[in-house]
């Protein structure tokens, strides 16, 4: 048997392999999501960061008010092209509770770069009163949660865009809950949350007129960016790492060839 | 037999402590079948995998805290603040998969070309004890991120002890720690997750000392009948492994950097909730046959019982399979079903990763809940698929090995001509006493 | 790529085996190559990671502490010894800068600002932690601090005097980011 059908036969298997990863990896589609392109996406793929900034925005002028951001340290700004006096600032605006100190009471200071994003409630509970019985999630990593479980990060923006520009008159025979709001990005249609974005809800440090289709888009960027701070470290290192195992595959076949030349 | 170390430590020490000369023996002279395929790469695969696993797995475990209250932080404080913890923590979870891939084309490779026949039925059992402990391991390691799904596969799997009649509700206590899936489960399944790969180890060992009794099967499965049949294992295999080697890590790379989460459920970043399920409990896709197994029979204990008895059939397989001819490629009609198990274990696979009531349309290529299709429902098409499943190995090979009438065989693997008028004594290869069998 | 040519039964002769060499050792340094890039990241990890560091420093309003008194503060999980010393305590390290000492060091060196000795409070012999630091904890022959494990006396410009520790109390890395507030780290 010659080597070529060997190796024709080894990359069919590993086809077939793939094809089978594939169909168990089929996702869910609860609902309809749009594809959108996104600058973050392929091999090469990298955040816009000017967006990426944007993105904070309207997460801290819109979002936070409900959302908490839990797994995310102000430091972690930096990473975004913050600099280190920014994330100060940022970080100073917030009051963190903090002690006990010496007399065993508990003090409010200024936040510090080092201190998770503040929640807008202090509990579930609270959170759920506050909104009417509904929770919001943590936004940490709903970029990832909501993805399906396809090939790539964007379907997690391309959900959380879907569901922001989602909002809609509902049909005339769809029949809407008390309180619930009519959304075509949502499972079922109807989600709790109130239209979050408006037309100029956001007024951008650079200028971007603030649509909701570009706020959504920003935010969208952002958590996808907040889900996995380490994505494009990933990429990177990936680049590497697949340029060296093919190098390497290709001298231990020439290896392979010399020495079984020996015996055929 | 010594080998002649030339360095003078080595023979000091191999004198006293034969490691080398068993080195030596057993994985560099250690002859070799001169045919094997590149099938043959998945065994060591595998042995990589385990490595590979154990060391990803040491290292995350430094990091990670096994409690209810900090378990899904600390991972994803490995995903964001550890050096490297994001690839450790993307090795490990996409390792699980990979190790899954290479055992099942190594199990696939043995169904195929008969590497469980005489005399290696016990090295074939060893490795179904190592799948046994596989699947332990990963569902326990599953459970540790302590997301939706880790928390609610472990309440699903160990629920299906109390299927048994009596003893069952003790036993699910016993194994919760408590009256629920809590904070003991999660430790001690940290604890075992642990400790298991170890006792892996120790049966992969065995497994290699079964194998290198009578050494490797081969494609044309007949035994090697001298130093012009076989090659030595180094360089001859080593090299091979090496470029098989390549291959996989390329494929490897591919999940671990391009698409780290897509095998895995993205339910699982959501933290655990004890007070509510997700919509679709699935497992990981490597659990999907035999899930299917477990839902297509109504019966909760059946069920059960069931899905145990597909992996359990696998320690008779030996003795189901009665005929003398151990390639496939010299059974006709073999092949065939053969290649029909592969694909029904495609189709379970499936079945089990998508919602019961579903319909399967075939025509229109798709699976929806949309029940006005015309299509079969999922659990029909499991039930099917779990019926051949079983039928394979308890009616397909029994009666194979009394009506299948194998083509000729080669007399030995450096001749590869038929055995027809061969002066060789060979064992029951020739099609005629295949007619009396 | 690979050569079609082959000698059969591998006699490495000539040129052929010169390449056929040149192969392997390739073959051999990529992949130990690639075995020591896999393994830095599993190193690497062990190293304190981004959420330790970001704790790596503390600021401490020294203005608290009254004159003679001590507080003891946690940095990156040691203790740090902030004293305001007396005049007198001053006065002696300073006269004591030409005695004899396994560590020479002056006590100018050793304090910003003099009446603030700022140390990290882990006894440089074993690692033990030092009294000295209450009114009624001992504090040694030089009136700074005395560790229990074996014996070691700090002077009160925390020199090791007297006993097995080798070096001086560490001074941390630190800076006045007020009149009275040390960052310290």
């Amino acid at each position: 048997m010659s080597a070529g059908s060997l190796i024709l036969k080894g990359v069919a298997a590993l086809v077939g392999v793939t094809a089978v990863l594939f169909v168990a990896a089929t996702p869910y589609h609860g609902v309809h999501v749009e594809k959108e392109d996104w600058s973050f996406q392929g091999f090469f793929g990298k955040f816009d960061r000017p967006q990426l900034h944007r993105g904070f925005e309207v997460y801290s002028q819109v979002c936070a008010a409900c959302h908490s951001l839990n797994l995310l340290s102000y430091r972690n700004l930096q990473e975004i092209g913050f600099s280190e006096d920014a994330v100060k600032e940022i970080a100073a605006a917030v009051t963190v509770m903090d002690g006990p100190d010496d007399a065993g009471d508990m003090f409010e200071r200024p936040g510090k770069p080092s201190d998770h994003f503040k929640a807008p409630f202090a509990n579930e509970q609270a959170a759920r009163a506050g909104n009417g019985g509904a929770l919001p999630p943590d936004l940490s990593l709903i970029a990832r949660s909501r993805a399906g479980a396809g090939f790539g990060a964007h379907e997690g923006a391309d959900y959380i865009h879907g569901l922001l520009v989602g909002y809609k008159e509902p049909p005339a025979d769809f029949k809407l809950t008390e309180g619930m709001n009519y959304n075509e990005g949502f499972v079922g249609h109807q989600i709790a949350m109130p239209p979050p974005l408006a037309e100029g809800s956001v007024t951008y440090a650079d200028g971007t007129p603030a649509t909701v289709e570009q706020m959504s888009r920003d935010v969208s960027v952002f958590l996808t960016w907040a889900g996995e701070p380490n994505y494009e470290n990933r990429l990177h290192t990936g680049l590497k790492a697949m340029l060296f195992l093919i190098v390497f595959t290709l001298i231990a076949y020439a290896a392979k060839r010399k020495i079984w030349a020996r015996i055929h | 037999m010594a080998a002649n170390f030339k360095n003078p430590v080595v023979r000091w020490i191999d004198h006293r402590l034969p490691v080398f000369t068993f080195l030596h023996h057993e994985a560099n002279e250690y002859p070799t079948p001169k045919n094997l395929s590149y099938w043959w790469n998945f065994g060591s695969l595998a042995g990589f995998m385990l490595m590979v696993m154990m060391a990803s797995g040491i290292f995350l475990a430094m990091q990670y805290t096994p409690h209810v209250d900090y378990a899904f932080n600390s991972v994803e404080r490995m995903m964001r603040d550890v050096n490297y913890g994001w690839l450790l923590r993307y090795i490990h979870m996409n390792g699980a998969s990979m190790f899954f891939v290479v055992v099942y084309v190594h199990m696939f490779r043995g169904l195929y070309f008969g590497s469980y026949k005489a005399p290696r039925e016990l090295l074939w059992q060893i490795g179904v004890v190592i799948l046994l402990l596989m699947m332990a391991t990963a569902f326990m390691g599953y459970v540790l991120p302590w997301g939706q799904m880790s928390f609610w596969g472990a309440t699903v799997i160990t629920n299906l002890f109390s299927a048994l009649p009596v003893v069952g509700e003790h036993i699910v206590t016993l194994l919760w720690g408590g009256f629920s899936v809590d904070n003991p489960t999660l430790n001690r399944f940290f604890s075992l997750h642990y400790l298991l790969p170890f006792v892996l180890l120790g049966v992969v060992v065995l497994h290699v000392v079964a194998l290198h009794r009578f050494g490797s099967n081969n494609p044309i499965g007949i035994d090697t009948k001298g130093p012009q049949d076989t090659i030595p294992f180094h360089p001859y295999y080593t090299v091979k492994d090496m470029f098989g080697l390549g291959v996989f890590m390329i494929f490897y790379a591919y999940w671990v950097f391009y698409a780290p989460v897509t095998l895995g459920d993205p339910v699982n970043f959501v933290p655990a909730n004890p007070l509510s399920t997700p919509e679709h409990i699935v497992p990981e896709w490597y659990f999907l046959p035999f899930y299917a197994i477990l839902r297509s029979i109504p019966d909760k204990l059946l069920g059960v019982i069931a899905m145990f008895a597909s992996i359990l059939v696998l320690f008779v397989l030996p003795w189901l399979d009665r005929s003398p001819v151990r390639s496939g490629r010299y059974r006709p009609a073999f092949k065939w079903f053969f290649w029909m198990l592969v694909f029904d274990c495609v189709i379970l696979t499936i079945c089990g990763k998508s919602p019961p009531d579903w319909i399967w349309s075939p025509f229109a290529f798709s699976i929806s809940p949309d029940v006005g299709q015309v299509g079969i429902s999922i659990i029909a098409m499991g039930q099917l698929a779990t019926t051949y499943y079983f039928g394979y190995f308890l009616v397909v090979l029994p009666l194979l090995s009394i009506f299948e009438r194998a083509l000729p065989v080669p007399l030995s693997i450096s001749r590869p001509v038929l055995g027809a008028g061969g002066s060789h004594a060979a064992i029951a290869q020739s099609p005629k006493p295949m007619e009396k069998l | 790529m690979a050569d079609h040519a082959q000698t059969p039964h591998g006699q490495a002769t000539g040129e052929q085996g010169t390449r056929r060499d040149f192969l392997f050792l390739t073959a051999a340094s990529v992949t130990a190559f690639g075995a020591a890039s896999a393994v830095w990241p599993f190193v690497s990890s062990m190293n304190p990671s981004k959420d330790v560091l970001a704790l790596s420093s503390i600021e401490v309003d020294v203005g608290q502490v009254a004159e003679g008194q001590a507080i003891t503060v946690k940095w990156r999980g040691k203790p740090v010894f902030i004293r305001h010393r007396t005049a007198a305590e001053i006065a002696e390290a300073v006269k004591d800068d030409g005695a004899d000492m396994k560590d020479p060091q002056k006590d100018e060196v050793r304090a910003q600002k003099p009446e603030f000795l700022v140390l990290v409070g882990v006894c440089t012999h074993l690692g033990c932690i030092p009294l000295g630091q209450k009114d009624a904890e001992p504090k040694g022959q030089f009136g700074g601090w005395y560790c229990p494990c074996h014996g070691s006396m700090y002077d009160t410009s925390g020199r090791i005097r007297k006993g097995p520790a080798p070096l001086n109390l560490e001074v941390p890395a630190y800076q006045y980011v007020s009149d009275t507030v040390v960052k310290i780290g």
